[in-house]
């Protein structure tokens, strides 16, 4: 049984539930009326109204389950930096679990906050931003799925999930920089102005590097569908013979979800708080919030291209597998993150542009190759 | 992007302290700069004028957090050049053993200020906990962990604890183990010295001109040095390096003050040995007689200097303060002009600013 399934059924038995209702109104009522409401139970009855309540319903399951796991990936990222950094990491608020639940004590701190909007922001944009940068952030996550059965599919047919949907995600990931610009512009502050400008100048060069080394993917993978690629490397991971691409990508990624040494959108040394400075209460708790979003859909996007996916042995369910090497990756990030300086933005653009595309561009000549030996 | 200014501060993370940097930039190149002092300004020198010679050592204390024994040492030492004091050689070793670890004890809170500037947020904690080391130390010596209040004129406040020194000397052990370890972390790290090299060139002509001192001079090359110099105290009994470098860049300042670390645990070890047994403190008069008294020090980060006018009475006529900051941060347009906005983290923390002493 898949995803589809499972929410397929759950909607069919609710629909059903609710049918004795209407069905009894149909009865009971006389005329045009009792007509009306056997018609919207045949309409909730029919296939087509299922099949899409069934898609939002997995819809929901797969952020809940990926916003659950944001929970600990903001957890790891605490306890993590304490034990790099010689401290012990949130511990009272859930003692017995290990600070787990200082998140939760964190976002119900934020939520009591007052909401400010500064007197001289474009309340348009203001607003806007965040909404933009959250809901593609959820797009991206709700895009991947942890295994062949667990994702947001179109049918019954376990692995047919959204057609394209590693172009989709690599997409929607590349919206995020619109919306922080966007902040940054409409906050009406210069730092948040700088920072925003900065985040435009590490979207354009690190987005190709990026996308030409999920190209190498695709083209080894000969489809654009997660569970194709990851079927692909059934015998072996890309990242070994991609070993550069996945170098590149990790890099991308950094700069992309904005880890420390590539973190100059909110480089709180020089820039106060970079774009998120005029962002308070419980809108910075989702700007922090979806930056672990980000983080987490780069672990994914990682595992999904070069490690195999959910492929493992099968003592381990295959959903624990991808979400076993999403972790690892993420922790990698984190371990970046808090032992290297920040770079500037002009050796960050330089080794974007000299570096890395020449990279990634060695990266793709190599998939090709192999493409064209019939390796793969 | 048009040219606009920016003000980096009061309030602002790059600014340790309460200071303002107006910046002129052109998209992210910076143009201009305009430092703004004042606004920690308590009144210390005026405040001074009403209390008594030994009143005055506490505010001296207050005058830089980071580094408040040298401040408090230069002022007894101002006091006793007007008063014409003998200080009992045990005192004079003590205090030079503790005006070196406050030495290292400030270098390392710039170094993790510093770091932490960069982004490099492992950096700030290590040295921090490095500098509790030596603040225990501090606490066992004077009984304060920031605001010490231990040298007084005509000697220091007390003897030296029980097995204080064994504890100074396995202190200093560990903090070599923890120099080597630091030199080896940041300059082992490309991006450290990607953000360092070649930023912030501050000429051999410049530095003098603009009356720069300490170690952002000795960064530009100039081997100046008060405690090689002119000697006070019992310096010249010490066997110690005036570490300079010639790059003139972020690094070469980096550089000197974790050779200045160095020279300072050699120091320590010298003056623990040669410390002879004795007396620590005389009695001092309450009065001063009229004339004028001077002293100056090396502080950490400057040339830090005291001129004292004594009316007879047991309170100071005026007391003027030479800070090395307020000085020093004069020097920021000439350095800033040219490089990038990330930049200036890197060059305003390379001069190590102390706010509290120069806005007195």
């Amino acid at each position: 049984m898949n995803l589809y399934e499972f929410s397929y059924g759950i909607i069919h038995w609710l629909v059903n539930l609710v049918n004795n209702l209407w069905y009894w109104l149909g009865d009971v009522l006389p005329g045009l009326l009792g007509d009306f409401f056997d018609a919207i139970g045949r309409f909730a009855a029919s296939h087509g109204h299922m099949a899409v309540m069934a898609m939002l319903v997995e819809s929901l399951i797969v952020i809940i389950v990926a916003l659950i796991n944001v929970l600990n990936f903001i957890w790891i990222f605490r306890k993590l930096s304490g034990r790099i950094f010689d401290f012990y990491g949130p511990y009272y608020v859930g003692y017995r679990i290990g600070g787990w639940l200082q998140n939760l004590a964190d976002g119900v701190k934020l939520l009591v906050k007052e909401i400010i909007v500064p007197m001289k922001a474009d309340k348009m944009g203001y607003l806007l931003a965040p909404v933009i940068y959250i809901g593609s952030s959820i797009l991206i996550v709700g895009i991947i799925p942890f295994s062949e059965n667990f994702g947001i599919s179109t049918t019954r047919e376990p692995g047919q999930y959204v057609p394209g949907a590693a172009l989709l995600a690599l997409a929607v990931f590349a919206i995020a920089p619109f919306s922080i610009l966007l902040a940054g512009w409409s906050s009406n502050n210069k730092y948040t102005l700088i920072g925003g400008m900065r985040s435009a100048a590490q979207m354009m060069s690190y987005e190709i590097p990026l996308l030409l080394t999920a190209v190498s993917v695709f083209l080894l993978a000969g489809s654009l569908s997660f569970v194709d690629i990851v079927d692909a490397q059934h015998d072996i991971w890309f990242g070994i013979p991609l070993l550069i691409g996945l170098v590149v990508f990790m890099v991308c990624l950094a700069a992309e979800v904005e880890i420390i040494p590539f973190d100059l959108p909110e480089a709180e040394a020089e820039l106060v708080e970079g774009w998120t400075t005029e962002y308070g209460g419980m809108r910075f708790g989702l700007f922090y919030f979806t930056t672990a979003i980000r983080a987490y859909a780069g672990g994914a996007l990682v595992t999904a291209f070069f490690l195999g996916g959910w492929q493992g042995p099968a003592i381990i369910p295959d959903e624990i597998w991808f979400l076993i090497k999403a972790y690892i990756v993420y922790v990698i990030f984190q371990w970046m993150t808090w032992s290297l300086p920040r770079v500037r933005v002009d050796q960050m653009l330089g080794v974007g542009w000299k570096r890395l595309l020449p990279l990634a561009v060695l990266n793709l000549l190599i998939a090709a190759a192999m493409k064209t030996l019939g390796w793969f | 992007m048009a040219e606009m200014w920016i003000n980096m501060g009061p309030q602002h993370p790059m600014t340790h302290g309460l200071w303002n940097l107006r910046i002129k930039v052109d998209g992210e190149t910076i143009v201009d700069a305009q430092p703004e002092v004042g606004y920690l300004h308590r009144g210390i020198e005026k405040l001074a004028e009403g209390k008594t010679y030994t009143q005055i050592i506490p505010i001296a204390d207050r005058l830089c957090y980071g580094s408040s024994m040298t401040w408090s040492h230069l002022y007894c030492l101002t006091v006793e050049n007007l008063m014409g004091l003998e200080v009992p050689e045990r005192a004079e070793y003590i205090r030079v053993m503790a005006i070196e670890m406050q030495r290292i004890a400030s270098h390392l809170m710039w170094l993790a200020a510093y770091a932490s500037d960069l982004g490099l947020a492992a950096g700030f904690t290590y040295t921090m906990r490095d500098r509790e080391v030596l603040i225990d130390l501090f606490q066992a010596l004077t009984g304060g962990r920031l605001t010490y209040n231990y040298p007084r004129i005509g000697g220091v406040a007390h003897d030296l604890p029980a097995n204080f020194e064994r504890d100074a000397l396995r202190a200093v052990d560990y903090m070599e183990t923890r120099l080597k370890q630091y030199e080896d972390m940041f300059e082992g790290s490309k991006i450290f010295m990607m953000r360092n090299v070649g930023i912030g060139i501050l000429k051999k002509g410049d530095a003098v001109n603009l009356g720069v001192t300490g170690p952002s001079l000795r960064a530009s090359g100039v081997s100046y040095d008060l405690r090689k110099d002119m000697p006070y105290s019992v310096y010249p009994e010490m066997d110690f390096a005036v570490a300079t470098h010639e790059d003139c860049d972020c690094y070469a300042r980096y550089r000197v003050r974790m050779d200045e670390m160095w020279e300072s645990c050699k120091i320590i070890r010298q003056s623990l040995k040669k410390m002879p047994k004795g007396k620590w403190r005389i009695v001092a008069p309450r009065t001063a007689p009229v004339g004028t008294g001077l002293g100056r020090v090396e502080d950490p980060r400057g040339e830090g200097m005291m001129y004292l006018v004594g009316d007879g009475t047991d309170r100071p006529y005026r007391l003027k303060i030479r800070s090395p900051i307020f000085v020093t941060v004069s020097a920021a347009p000439k350095i800033l002009v040219g490089y990038k906005l990330a930049d200036v983290v890197a060059i305003m923390g390379g001069l190590d600013m102390c706010i509290g002493e120069a806005d007195r």
